[in-house]
């Protein structure tokens, strides 16, 4: 019972953490908005009707372009079940969003960019000047970039998901391609879709490196960007709060209308293996042209950034004093946030299983306060935390804790949803057995739930440390010459136009990110029994 | 005068991670085979290459004296019930048995006729509309059955379609599959752990071990009278 009890009291400690960091954010908000009531109010102007609806707009085509896509794309896929190179093409369709979205954005601008590499070949193939992307159609070819491979796979997945006796029932009857369609994947596509579909268009919404990087100007920028102009360089904390107040209210409004739609990949429980399938030659070959065009699609970007990185002249980075202390406090505070977010979700984890195991209403709070912070973007927790800090001192000072702790709360979700099943099929199983023998206490964590978690415990971290290290959102408000991390220096990089270095630094940045989201895949594959 | 239904001839294939099964093997229009055996012994593989789900590294399939080694499963004479998902969960036992008829479902009134026959011999009369969910473990094969009748193939193939239903509801399902096999003369293989099954409905039964086909002969003579060592190994333990 004591540690039953001791596992609340971490779960509540959790509860206070990101109590802290989202209350002080909306106190931050509040009394911006009370030190200049008439300023907040005039702030909800056209021009903010103007980058609301713009935010949403891109928001929904980026959307609907990047699923509209991926479920041909998947159902592709689907028909071809073996193919060469086509495990190692999904393995590649993990890679844009397991990237930081500053290397990401700089991937597409190494292809598409100005001074991108279409740029050089384009006026060769005879096609004229390259106009370079930017503005809307930039952002869209970002966010395809970014959401396409991650929407195809996850539809792939609820494909899959589908009984394999269902495939084998179609082959058996003798269905053609439409028929296969319309009784066995449309069914679970249709179920997957909406989830999909909210899932893309929440990152769409909140999505700031790349409309900040590619975005180009006034014409073609999102809250979150007016959200940091605000504070960054017109300082107008009444306009910021306004910005962070419309942010939140789209978001919540979106997760609110998805709250019924998460995205959850069903399990066949058959043991029986799918048949080949035979599609119609035609069905072969456009298949064919559109998986490869949407392989390139995601490829050559990637290509082109680590084209252009190579040009970057690595000796004299590694010996830069402020490129050292960057990647030190990159790691360091991505390792502080990480550990900390890991802590937090199975505090949260614990606590929410020993209420729900006494049937106490109470155990979902839990649950919900790892979750709810995904309504909230980094971005108005930090601009929130902004505001508050500014009051009594200048905000550079903070970097650090706000950093980490905005960081924490944001990878809290992941972290829980990678331990949580882990850790409630252990108490399941072994509560009684332990009950019975008298294992307890710190004998149960050593003997029982120590070697049990320890996997998804280092799988959760190396994810929460990858997620962290990413961020710019955050940084990009605190950030300054005396605290700096490898996306803000890429990012003042690009600003003093030292392309070749930014392209560097992205690449070691996308590098460190992918290590640790590979051994976090890793770890979570080879779970204990 | 009966015809070899199903002829395994010198049949081998191999997986990866080292399972090997190989199988030389008639079987006569009509008969009622059991096949038995451990789990991994061989016994749905042999199911699936009848079906047409694997195609061997060599040797052949010959169904009703058509070889069918590289025939698609629609193409082939046999109709499969599996133990689980054999309905889809969106469409109601009419529609799920009419898939029987036609596979983008488009039904003649004759054919609908013959779906609703269908459904009344199975004992679902009534229940035409309901979806799966809204029938019982023992209904649901019921619809199953049903579209095997509407299929019309002379063989069928059964992968211990009865093993989560019950010892009783087992039983009268089974005795169902026998009444309508014995009336349409079909040939039948069933996938069996029960020796009580196996004696009740298979006049033949075959066990398999380690992908061979290790005892081959009458049920009772396999099962009971004269059982080799592995067998009565496989049913008593010693």
């Amino acid at each position: 019972m004591a540690r039953r009890d001791g596992s609340l009291t971490a779960g509540n400690a959790a509860l206070a953490l990101i109590g802290l960091v989202a209350g002080g954010a909306a106190a931050g908000l509040f009394l911006a908005g009370l030190a200049d009531p008439a300023g907040a109010i005039d702030a909800f102007d056209a021009r903010l009707a103007g980058v609301i609806g713009f935010t949403a707009l891109q928001a929904l085509l980026s959307t609907t372009l990047s699923v509209g896509l991926a479920a041909p794309l998947a159902l592709a896929l689907n028909r071809h079940a073996e193919f060469p190179g086509r495990a190692l093409l999904l393995r590649l369709f993990a890679l844009p969003m397991a990237l930081p979205a500053i290397v990401a954005a700089l991937a597409v601008l190494a292809l598409f960019g100005r001074a991108g590499l279409l740029a050089a070949i384009w006026p060769a193939m005879g096609g004229g000047e390259w106009p370079g992307v930017y503005g809307l159609p930039g952002i869209l070819i970002a966010h395809v970039f970014f959401n396409l491979p991650l929407a195809t796979r996850l539809l792939l997945a609820a494909l899959s998901s589908a009984p394999a006796n269902h495939y084998r029932l179609a082959a058996q009857l003798g269905m053609g391609e439409a028929s296969v369609f319309r009784f066995v994947e449309w069914p679970v596509l249709r179920a997957a879709l909406p989830g999909v579909a909210m899932l893309v268009l929440m990152l769409c919404l909140t999505s700031f490196t790349i409309v900040l990087l590619i975005g180009g100007g006034p014409a073609a920028t999102t809250l979150e960007v007016e959200i940091y102009q605000a504070l960054r360089f017109d300082f107008d904390p009444a306009r910021a709060g306004a910005l962070v107040l419309a942010q939140v209210a789209l978001t919540g409004l979106v997760a609110a209308f998805a709250g019924a739609r998460e995205y959850r990949a069903g399990n066949s429980a058959a043991m029986s293996r799918r048949p080949a399938r035979r599609p119609p030659a035609a069905f072969a070959i456009a298949d064919a042209g559109f998986i490869a065009a949407a392989a390139l699609f995601v490829i050559a970007p990637l290509a082109a950034m680590a084209a252009s990185g190579a040009h970057a002249d690595f000796g004299r980075l590694a010996g830069e004093a402020s490129v050292r202390r960057a990647l030190a406090t990159s790691l360091g505070l991505g390792a502080l946030a990480g550990l900390i977010a890991v802590a937090a979700a199975l505090a949260l984890a614990s606590a929410r299983k020993t209420l729900a195991d006494r049937a106490a209403p109470s155990a979902a709070v839990y649950g919900r306060a790892a979750m709810l912070i995904l309504v909230v973007p980094g971005a108005a927790l930090g601009a929130g935390w902004f505001l508050l800090v500014n009051r009594f001192a200048d905000p550079g000072q903070f970097a650090i804790p706000v950093v980490v702790a905005v960081n924490a709360v944001m990878a809290t979700p992941f972290a829980f949803n990678v331990l949580r099943p882990v850790h409630d099929s252990g108490r399941d199983r072994h509560d009684r057995l332990c009950a019975g023998l008298g294992i307890a206490g710190w004998n149960r964590y050593r003997l029982v739930d120590g070697p049990m978690l320890v996997r998804p415990l280092a799988s959760a971290f190396a994810f929460a440390f990858a997620l962290s290290l990413g961020d710019l959102g955050v940084i990009a408000l605190f950030g300054s010459d005396a605290i700096q991390t490898l996306p803000w220096l890429t990012l003042t990089r690009m600003g003093d136009y030292r392309v070749d270095d930014a392209a560097g630094l992205a690449l070691i940045l996308g590098f460190v990110a992918l290590a640790a989201m590979a051994l976090s895949d890793r770890l979570a594959r080879s779970e204990n029994p | 005068m009966t015809t070899t239904a199903i002829r395994l001839e010198n049949i081998v294939l191999e997986r990866p991670g080292g399972f090997r099964f190989v199988a030389d093997l008639a079987i006569p229009s009509g008969a009622r085979v059991a096949l038995m055996g451990a789990s991994g012994s061989g016994k749905s593989t042999l199911l699936d290459l009848v079906a047409g789900f694997e195609t061997p590294d060599s040797g052949r399939v010959c169904l009703i004296g058509v070889d069918m080694t590289a025939a698609s499963p629609a193409a082939r004479p046999v109709a499969m019930l599996f133990q689980q998902d054999n309905l889809f969960g969106h469409l109601d036992a009419f529609a799920n048995a009419g898939l029987g008829r036609s596979p983008g479902l488009r039904l003649s009134a004759t054919d609908r006729a013959d779906v609703m026959a269908a459904l009344a011999r199975v004992g679902l009369a009534g229940k035409e509309k309901r979806l799966p969910a809204q029938l019982s473990g023992g209904e649901r094969q019921r619809v199953a059955i049903a579209r095997i009748l509407l299929g019309g193939k002379p063989a069928l193939l059964l992968d211990e379609p009865f093993a989560s239903l019950g010892p009783a509801l087992g039983r009268e399902m089974t005795a169902l599959v026998a009444e309508i096999a014995a009336a349409r003369a079909m040939t039948v293989l069933l996938v069996t752990h029960d020796p009580d099954e196996a004696l009740g409905f298979a006049e033949r039964t075959l066990f398999l071990d380690g992908g061979r086909i290790v005892a081959d002969g009458p049920t009772r003579e396999v099962l009971v009278d004269a059982p080799a060592d592995i067998v009565r190994r496989y049913l008593h333990g010693h």
